[in-house]
């Protein structure tokens, strides 16, 4: 504004296209203010993020002696159904059997439960196609049948057939002594 | 919105929508090329910030709202885990809670402005009428937002001032369980409460934007009360008045920001940290700072209906103002008596806000006993708050009224640009020339 107000001469900072003073402050100022509201988003981003508290509940314990041979049972871990299932000698060799067969999510069993504890399967009881709770029993290879769309696990939890592109999801979890387990 | 129009659409496309929705027209002519006049000052900028701070209010609000659960079970601690754990929850629930106080400083600032320099005046009566819904809207905003957390002060001071529908004769207790939607402030007032605290911030947005139209129509009021007269006493919005509201904006933020960072409990009360209990009221109930003054009128008069009738009277005075005021010339600029009296009225409103933070038996100057005056001290609260009731009311009918009769005011320039003008020596040639352009 004083280039102007003074108005004696030519502005010797100006001289046809090329960028001046003001052009600076404008890219400046910009660039500052797009910092500003950047800077100012992330707390309204992050806050829809899961809270301290929720975060503070997401590893659970769980006694397996509450299992019996055959038995599954089903806990809520992070709002999700988890099944803890202490399979039978003939679901084990039954998944053994599989583990060369023709899979499209190709994982053996040894592979989905701790070394030494093969009768327990801990698995995230969510199909992998579109979210719904599959059922124990049903299906043609002894394992789990998703009502929704028909997708078929096998003993070891495995994708056999119908829509679903993965196994169910065997979650984090460690063994704290001989029958208690920590998820998550 | 008025005049014609100097939007030219330059792409095809701009052609194209502007037969259709002409939706960047609306925008150039009102934000960019509108004529304002060319002496406003910073005590124009309020406005701006008061945009800003709605939009700031309905924001953290929406977010707050995410996370509060409308419960009189859970409301308390829902607002302890949006502190606690919530990611960066203390941050926007400080942001609301201390841009509550923000909008009402800025509001008050925009209207002591506008008493100021008569822009309530015709042709602008509707734009103030406007102005005072708002401002109505937002007092009731404020108050069911107070209740949302549940602490003791919410509670109690909901149940004070739904109390105070019960003043009304015959239809007043039936109204007051209406309210309530029970016998006492409980659940399904908390629930209502809520409900209303996310409605009205919206309409008052709708509002604001027939205040922006009211505005429009007429153009600005400027500081010499003189009206445009020609293309000479404006200057386009942007980027004169873009420029100086956003430089306003930066420095009230920085204000803001030090309550928000450095003392965010400040202005509110310790006691509402602790949860409501209908079993016990805490010794000495007081609304937020920004609702005193009212609070100090209520409790002025002894009579419970009365008390009731001169509060919303203060209010109602405000819609009236543009017909009791008689005086031609707007801005106190040329009316040096009419200011004095003003900078009174100033005063008698913060003195009514202090009355209203104390109880009003406190003495007003500690260890002078003064003596009984009727029913009360002449040296309590409550007389002290008497008079400046009285004087806010006789400012309006009696002070406003008879000034501009009796008053001499000082000579009025002809247009906005006479004073500067006829002082060559600061007004260089070339002064007004056009800065936003390149160069």
């Amino acid at each position: 504004m004083v280039d102007t107000v003074a108005g004696a001469g030519p502005d010797p900072h100006v001289s046809g296209d090329d960028p001046n003073r003001r052009d600076f402050i404008h890219i400046a100022a910009g660039v500052a203010a797009l910092g500003v509201v950047g800077g100012l988003a992330w707390p309204f981003i992050d806050q829809m993020n899961p809270a301290g508290d929720t975060l503070a509940l997401a590893s659970i314990e769980f006694d397996l002696s509450k299992v019996v041979q055959g038995q599954q049972v089903v806990v809520k871990w992070r709002g999700k159904p988890l099944f803890v299932r202490y399979r039978t000698p003939a679901e084990i060799a039954a998944a053994i059997k599989d583990d060369h067969a023709d899979l499209r999510d190709p994982q053996t069993d040894e592979a989905r439960h701790k070394p030494g504890k093969a009768q327990y399967l801990v698995l995230i009881g969510v199909c992998t196609h579109l979210g719904c709770v599959p059922t124990f029993g049903g299906g043609d290879y002894g394992g789990w049948l998703c009502p929704c769309h028909g997708s078929v696990y096998d003993t070891s939890g495995r994708i056999r057939r119908g829509p679903a592109p993965k196994n169910l999801e065997v979650p984090d979890y460690s063994f704290l002594s001989d029958t208690k387990i920590k998820v998550g | 919105m008025s005049g014609h129009s100097t939007y030219e659409p330059k792409t095809g496309f701009e052609r194209w929508l502007d037969s259709r929705l002409p939706i960047l027209r609306f925008a150039q002519d009102t934000m960019v090329s509108f004529p304002t006049p060319k002496n406003l000052n910073y005590w124009w900028t309020f406005g701006g910030i008061l945009a800003m701070m709605l939009g700031i209010q309905i924001v953290t609000g929406i977010i707050l709202a995410m996370h509060y659960v409308p419960h009189v079970d859970y409301a308390f601690n829902s607002v302890e885990r949006i502190m606690r754990d919530v990611n960066y929850g203390w941050l926007v629930r400080y942001t609301h809670a201390n841009g509550a106080s923000m909008f009402f400083l800025a509001v008050y600032v925009h209207m002591f402005r506008n008493l100021y320099y008569g822009s309530y005046k015709a042709p602008r009566e509707v734009l103030w009428i406007l102005g005072c819904i708002i401002y109505i809207l937002m007092m009731g905003t404020a108050f069911f937002g107070y209740v949302l957390p549940w602490g003791q002060m919410s509670f109690h001071g909901a149940v004070v001032i739904t109390n105070l529908i019960g003043a009304i004769p015959l239809v007043g207790p039936s109204i007051t369980t209406w309210l309530w939607g029970g016998f006492a402030v409980d659940d399904p007032t908390l629930n209502r409460f809520f409900s209303l605290h996310y409605l009205l911030p919206f309409v008052i947005a709708g509002v604001v934007g027939l205040h922006i139209w009211a505005l429009h129509v007429p153009g600005n009021n400027n500081p010499t009360g003189v009206e445009v007269k020609s293309k000479e006493d404006t200057v386009p919005f942007h980027p004169y008045y873009t420029v100086k509201d956003g430089f306003a904006i930066s420095v009230f933020l920085i204000l803001y920001a030090s309550f928000v960072f450095f003392m965010p409990n400040v202005l509110g009360d310790a006691i509402n940290y602790v949860q409501a209990n209908p079993l016990q009221t805490p010794l000495h109930i007081v609304p937020e700072w920004y609702l005193l003054p009212f609070y100090a009128i209520l409790r002025a008069v002894p009579n419970k209906l009365m008390g009731v009738v001169a509060m919303g009277g203060a209010l109602i005075t405000l819609f009236v103002l543009p017909w009791l005021d008689t005086s031609k010339v707007k801005s106190m600029r040329y009316r040096p008596t009419a200011r004095l009296y003003f900078f009174i009225f100033i005063l008698a409103c913060l003195v009514l806000g202090v009355c209203g933070a104390h109880a009003p038996d406190d003495l007003v100057i500690p260890g002078f006993s003064g003596l009984q005056f009727l029913d009360a001290n002449i040296n309590s609260y409550v007389w002290l708050s008497r008079i400046g009731a009285l004087y806010y009311f006789a400012y309006f009918y009696v002070i406003t009224p008879l000034l501009g009769l009796t008053e001499t005011p000082l000579p009025v320039p002809d247009s906005i640009s006479t004073p500067v003008l006829s002082h060559p020596a600061s007004a260089p040639t070339g002064a007004a020339a056009s800065p936003e352009k390149r160069g």
